[in-house]
C-alpha cells in the first residue's frame, strides 16, 4: 500500500481569480507544496472535471480550498459536491469567508442587475427586451445557463466549513502557514480563522500616532485632503476599518497610504464587523449636540457600503430587505 | 397565513436607572400601555451594541427601540451620549437596509416618567402597526429558489 | 442523426464557460456557441458607493488585471472630478502600469499560451504547461520568468500597496510617492525586463517562427477572421496602454473612426443574447449583423494583435523594429491571424519594459507633488485603459457629494466575447468533419480561444496536468455514447 501523497482539490465560485493569483505568487514556494501533494481537482488549470469529482469516494479529498461568494445555483452544487468529498474544507479568501464585494449586490436582487445590464446600461442596445435566460432554443437547440440568485451567500451558509483564510487576497504567508500547518496536521479547533485574533491597530506601525482620547471632529474623504503618510487615519477624520478587522495582512494598503476597507473580517469576538465598527466609530465623534451630531452623521456618505464593504452577506441582516412583489 | 391583525413585535433596550424604572412605575401604576414591548434591561443605554438592535431586527422585532436617562443625567455622565450618536448613525445605515427609519427610536425616560413611557409604548406601537410588519426573511431573500 | 458535443468546463478563459457543439446529419459542424454562464452585477452595487472608492471596488471584477481596473477607475475619477493628476502622479501611474503590462503579458506566454507552441500543439497535454516548457527551454530561463515576473510585481507591491487589488489611485494624483532608493532599484528591474523581453521574442523565434508547421497553424484559414480592430494610440498614432485616443481600423486597416473617452457611447453598443451572461460589444456606425465577420459586420476585437494593427507602430524603439518585422514575416497590415495574437502580446511586453526604464531614467518620477485635490463638484465622467486583454472602459455618473448613480463598464474581454465564439466555430467546423471526434478536436477547441488570453485565464499553470477537457458525445436520445478525456 503506497504512502499516498494528500489529495486537494481547488475550487472558485462568484471570484475574480484573485485567490488563484495568491497561490501562483507562492511563486518558487509553491514547488514545495506541489511536491508534498497531489492536486486533484482545479478548473482553472487542470483536466478534472465534476465527474471526476463526483467518482471519488467520500472524504477521499485531504483538503478543498474554495473560493468566491456563492450567486449561481452551478456554485452551491459544486460545493456541496466538493463538501461530500473532502475531509476539510477552507473557505479561501473574502469572498467565500465572509461574502467579499460581490456581496454588495445584497443591495440588490435579480432583478434589478439584470434589469441594470441587460437593457438600462447606456451603451446597451436591446430594443427587444433580451435577458439571458436558465433554457433558451438556439436555431432549434436547446441551451441552458445556471440560475441567478437573489442573495449572494458566504460558503458557510450553503456547507459546513472548517477553517477560513482571510483577506482579499490572502497574503502568502498566511497561505503558506496554512498550507503547512494542514499537511503537518497541526491545526488549531475547526472553525478557526487562520489569522492572529487581534484587530490591525495592534499592528499598525501608525498606532503610536494615536492620541490618548481619539475623537473625530470631523470626517475626511480620502480625495478631499492630502493623507499624512504617517498619521493615524481616524486621528486624520479618514474612515479606517483598522480597529473591526482582524490583523495578518501586513498592512499592505496602510503603507500605500490608503486607510483599511476591513478585508479580513472581524475577530473572533465579533459577530457583525459592519455593526461593530459603527459602534466604535460613532463612539469617538467629537459632539453631544444633537444637531452637530446630525451634521456630521450626514458626511458619513456611505455607512452600510463602507463598514460591510467585504461582509455583507455574512452580517446579521445579511441583505438589504426585498421589495415585496417579485 | 394571517393569524387576525397584525401585532408589532417590539424590543425595547431600557436603561436600568432612568428608563426602566420608569417603565415600572407605569407598570405598578396600574397604567394602560401597549403589550407589544419586549423589555430588555441594560444597565445604561451606552451599554447597547448596534449588533443588539441588527439581532433583534433579523430575528424578527418589526421596531426596537432604546430608552435611557435624559441628557445630562446619565447614571454613568456620558453613557447616554454615546447611545444618541450610535443611533443617529445606526438610523442612517438601517434606511439602507431597507428598514425604515420609524422602526428604530431612542427615548428619554426618565425614572419618574411613567406616563412618558406610557406615551412611547402604545405611539409605537401603533405607528409600527400602520407601518406594517417588517418581514426581513432573516435566511436571506427567497431562499426556497436556492436550489435543494 | 443530430449530435451535440459539450466542452464543459472551457480551462484557461472566464473561468465558468461551456462550448456546445452541435452537428447536422452528416456529421460535420452546424453551430458551435461558446456559453458564458456568470455574472456578478456590478453596475448596479456600485450604486451608492462614494466614487473614490470605485478604484478599490473594480479591480475585484479581476484579480489577474486588477491594476487595469484600477487605473481605468482612477482616471474616470479624474474626469468625474475635473481635476487633472500632477505630472509626477501620471508618471507613477504609467510606471505601475507598464510594470503590469510586462508581468501579465510574461504570465500568458510562459504560463498559458507559449506552450502551445514552445513544447507543441501535438505534445501529450500533460507537457503542455510551465514545467514542459521548462523542460524545453531549462531549467535556467523557467527561474527568469519567475524571477522578473516577481520584480515587476514587487514594484506594484511598493507604489499601489497591493499587487491583487491595488489601492494607490485617487482623483488627481496617487496616494505614495516613489524615493530614489527604490528608483534606482526599480531602473534595474526595468533593465533586466527589458532583457528579459527580448529573450521572449527570441524565443518566439527560436521555437515557433522557425518550425514550419507552426507558421503553417498561425497563418492557416482556420484560425483566420477579418474583423474590425480597435486600440488606444497616443497622438502619434502609436500604441499606448494608459491613455490616449480610441481608433478603430477596418478590416482592410483603414481608419474608421478615432475618438475620445467621453465619446465613447456614440460608437460602441453591446449585444444581448439569452443563452449567455456576456454581451456583446459592436460597432454602433456598421450595425449588429450577428456573428460574422467583415466590413459589415459591427463586430471588432481587441488586445494585443488588435492594437497593433490599429495603430501606426509601436511608442518605443526596440519594440517597433519587432513589429515591422512581425508584419514583414505576416504579410502586412492589418494581420488577421487569431495565433498572432501571440506575437504581438510579447512586442507589446517589449514596450511596457522600454516605457518603464524611460520614466525611471528620469529623476523627476521622485517629485513629492504627487496629487492635486479636486475643488470642483463631481458630475460624470468616463475613462479608458487598454488593459492587457483589449480595451476597458469605466464610466461613472454621481451627484453632487460624489456617490455613484450610475455605472457603465465595458471590460476587455466582452469586446473579444462575439469574435471568441466566431473563431471556435471556425475553428469546429474546420476540423470536425463526418461526425469524426477526436483528440485533435480539442487541441483546436483551446487554440481557437486562448490566444485571445480571455480574463480569468489565471496564470496558475505552474503544476503539470492535463488539458482540462472533456468532450461528451450524446446521441439523439441524448445518450452518451462516448467520452473523451484529456
Amino acid at each position: 500500500m503506497s504512502n499516498a501523497k494528500p489529495k486537494v482539490a481547488f475550487y472558485w465560485c462568484s471570484s475574480c481569480g484573485g485567490c488563484e493569483e495568491s497561490i501562483v505568487d507562492l511563486a518558487e514556494d509553491i514547488l514545495k507544496v506541489v511536491a508534498a501533494v497531489d492536486i486533484v481537482f482545479w478548473p482553472v488549470a487542470l483536466d478534472f472535471k465534476k465527474k471526476d469529482v463526483q467518482a471519488m469516494p467520500d472524504g477521499s479529498i485531504a483538503v478543498s480550498f474554495i473560493n468566491g461568494a456563492i450567486r449561481l445555483s452551478e456554485q452551491e452544487e459544486m460545493v456541496k459536491l466538493l463538501r461530500k468529498k473532502s475531509q476539510l474544507v477552507v473557505a479561501h479568501g473574502s469572498c467565500s469567508h465572509l461574502g467579499g464585494i460581490p456581496g454588495l449586490g445584497n443591495f440588490w436582487n435579480r432583478e434589478t442587475i439584470f434589469r441594470r445590464a441587460y437593457l438600462t446600461t447606456p451603451s446597451t442596445d436591446n430594443p427587444d427586451k433580451v435577458v439571458p435566460l436558465e433554457k433558451s432554443v438556439v436555431d432549434g437547440k436547446e441551451l441552458t445557463l445556471p440560475r441567478f440568485y437573489d442573495t449572494v451567500y458566504a460558503l458557510d451558509q450553503v456547507i459546513d466549513v472548517d477553517y477560513y483564510l482571510p483577506g482579499c487576497a490572502p497574503p502568502r504567508d498566511l497561505i503558506l502557514n496554512a498550507v503547512t500547518a494542514i499537511l503537518e496536521g497541526k491545526l488549531p479547533p475547526k472553525g478557526a480563522v487562520l489569522s492572529p485574533n487581534k484587530s490591525l491597530c495592534d499592528d499598525c506601525e501608525r498606532n503610536e500616532t494615536k492620541p490618548e482620547k481619539l475623537t473625530i471632529k470631523e470626517i475626511k474623504r480620502p480625495w478631499e485632503v492630502m493623507l499624512d503618510p504617517e498619521k493615524c487615519f481616524l486621528a486624520q477624520g479618514v474612515i479606517c476599518m483598522g480597529p473591526a478587522t482582524r490583523t495578518g495582512c501586513g498592512e499592505r494598503c496602510i503603507e500605500a497610504n490608503m486607510p483599511c476597507r476591513g478585508c479580513f473580517g472581524p475577530t473572533d469576538q465579533v459577530y457583525d464587523q459592519g455593526g461593530k465598527f459603527l459602534s466604535a466609530f460613532a463612539s469617538i465623534l467629537d459632539t453631544n449636540d444633537e444637531k452637530e451630531i446630525d451634521k456630521i452623521v450626514s458626511t458619513i456618505v456611505d455607512p452600510a457600503g463602507t463598514f460591510y464593504r467585504f461582509s455583507l452577506p455574512s452580517s446579521i441582516l445579511r441583505r438589504k430587505k426585498l421589495e415585496a412583489v417579485r | 397565513m394571517s393569524n387576525g391583525p397584525f401585532e408589532p413585535k417590539l424590543v425595547g433596550f431600557l436603561c436600568n436607572w432612568c428608563s426602566y424604572t420608569g417603565a415600572d412605575l407605569a407598570g405598578t401604576a396600574r397604567m394602560t400601555y401597549a403589550p407589544n414591548l419586549r423589555i430588555i434591561r441594560v444597565m445604561c443605554s451606552g451599554r447597547v451594541d448596534p449588533q443588539f438592535v441588527l439581532k433583534a431586527f433579523a430575528e424578527g422585532a418589526d421596531g426596537v427601540l432604546i430608552s435611557g436617562c435624559h441628557p445630562g443625567d446619565c447614571h454613568y455622565q456620558e453613557g447616554n451620549y454615546k447611545a444618541l450618536r450610535r443611533a443617529k448613525l445606526l438610523s442612517k445605515m438601517l434606511e439602507q437596509f431597507g428598514i425604515e427609519k420609524e422602526r428604530f427610536r431612542l427615548e428619554w425616560v426618565s425614572a419618574s416618567e411613567g406616563v412618558k413611557f406610557q406615551h412611547v409604548c402604545n405611539e409605537f406601537t401603533e405607528q409600527i402597526r400602520k407601518l406594517g410588519p417588517l418581514n426581513i426573511n432573516q435566511n436571506g431573500g427567497n431562499h426556497e429558489q436556492r436550489q435543494a | 442523426m443530430t449530435q451535440r458535443i459539450t466542452i464543459d468546463p472551457i480551462t484557461r478563459l472566464e473561468g465558468h464557460g461551456k462550448i456546445e457543439i452541435f452537428l447536422d446529419d452528416k456529421g460535420d459542424v452546424d453551430r458551435a456557441i461558446l456559453q458564458i454562464p456568470e455574472l456578478r452585477g456590478f453596475e448596479q452595487f456600485a450604486v451608492g458607493r462614494p466614487a473614490e472608492e470605485m478604484p478599490r471596488i473594480t479591480p475585484r471584477i479581476c484579480g489577474v488585471c486588477p491594476t487595469a481596473h484600477h487605473m481605468a477607475s482612477t482616471k474616470t475619477l479624474d474626469a468625474v472630478f475635473h481635476v487633472t493628476p500632477t505630472p509626477t502622479a501620471r508618471k507613477l501611474r504609467e510606471l505601475i502600469y507598464n510594470a503590469f503590462m510586462m508581468e501579465d503579458h510574461t504570465l500568458h506566454f510562459f504560463f498559458l499560451g507559449g506552450p502551445d507552441f514552445v513544447v507543441g500543439p501535438q505534445a501529450p497535454a500533460a507537457d503542455r504547461n510551465i514545467l514542459g516548457v521548462i523542460g524545453k527551454v531549462g531549467l535556467e530561463i523557467g527561474g527568469k520568468v519567475i524571477k522578473v515576473r516577481r520584480e515587476c510585481r514587487e514594484i506594484i507591491n511598493y507604489l499601489a500597496g497591493k499587487v491583487i487589488h491595488p489601492v494607490c489611485g485617487l482623483p488627481g494624483g496617487v496616494s505614495k510617492g516613489l524615493d530614489e532608493e527604490h528608483r534606482v532599484q526599480f531602473l534595474e528591474t526595468a533593465k533586466s525586463a527589458v532583457e528579459f523581453a527580448k529573450f521572449a521574442l527570441q524565443i518566439f523565434d527560436d521555437v515557433v517562427l522557425k518550425n514550419k508547421t507552426y507558421v503553417d497553424i498561425i497563418v492557416g484559414e482556420a484560425y483566420k477572421i477579418k474583423t474590425y480592430y480597435m486600440g488606444l494610440v497616443d497622438s502619434k498614432n502609436k500604441v499606448t496602454f494608459y491613455d490616449g485616443d480610441i481608433r478603430v481600423v477596418t478590416p482592410k486597416g483603414e481608419q474608421f473612426i478615432k475618438f475620445k473617452a467621453h465619446e465613447y457611447l456614440q460608437h460602441i453598443a453591446e449585444h444581448v443574447e439569452p443563452w449567455t451572461y456576456i454581451k456583446f460589444p459592436f460597432l454602433k456606425k456598421v450595425g449588429w449583423k450577428g456573428f460574422t465577420e467583415g466590413a459589415e459586420s459591427g463586430v471588432y476585437r481587441v488586445a494585443p494583435l488588435a492594437r497593433l494593427n490599429a495603430s501606426d507602430g509601436m511608442a518605443t524603439p526596440l519594440a517597433q523594429k519587432e513589429h515591422d518585422r512581425m508584419y514583414e514575416v505576416l504579410g502586412g497590415k492589418p494581420v488577421h491571424n487569431t495565433l498572432a495574437f501571440h506575437w504581438a502580446r510579447l512586442i507589446e511586453a517589449l514596450q511596457a519594459t522600454e516605457t518603464m526604464v524611460q520614466l525611471l531614467e528620469d529623476k523627476s518620477i521622485t517629485d513629492t507633488n504627487i496629487r492635486n485635490i479636486p475643488t470642483e463638484t463631481p458630475t460624470e465622467g468616463v475613462g479608458i485603459v487598454e488593459a492587457p486583454r483589449g480595451t476597458l472602459i469605466h464610466h461613472y455618473k454621481t451627484d453632487g457629494r460624489g456617490i455613484i448613480e450610475e455605472a457603465n463598464l465595458i471590460v476587455a474581454t466582452v469586446s473579444n466575447a462575439a469574435a471568441i465564439n466566431m473563431s471556435i466555430e471556425k475553428a469546429a467546423k474546420t476540423f470536425i468533419k463526418g461526425g469524426i471526434v477526436s483528440e485533435g478536436l480539442l487541441n483546436m477547441a483551446e487554440m481557437a480561444f486562448r490566444p485571445y488570453d480571455p480574463c480569468h485565464a489565471c496564470g496558475t499553470h505552474a503544476l503539470p496536468g492535463e488539458m482540462p477537457l472533456i468532450i461528451n458525445i450524446y446521441d439523439r436520445n441524448r445518450e452518451l455514447v462516448k467520452q473523451l478525456k484529456r
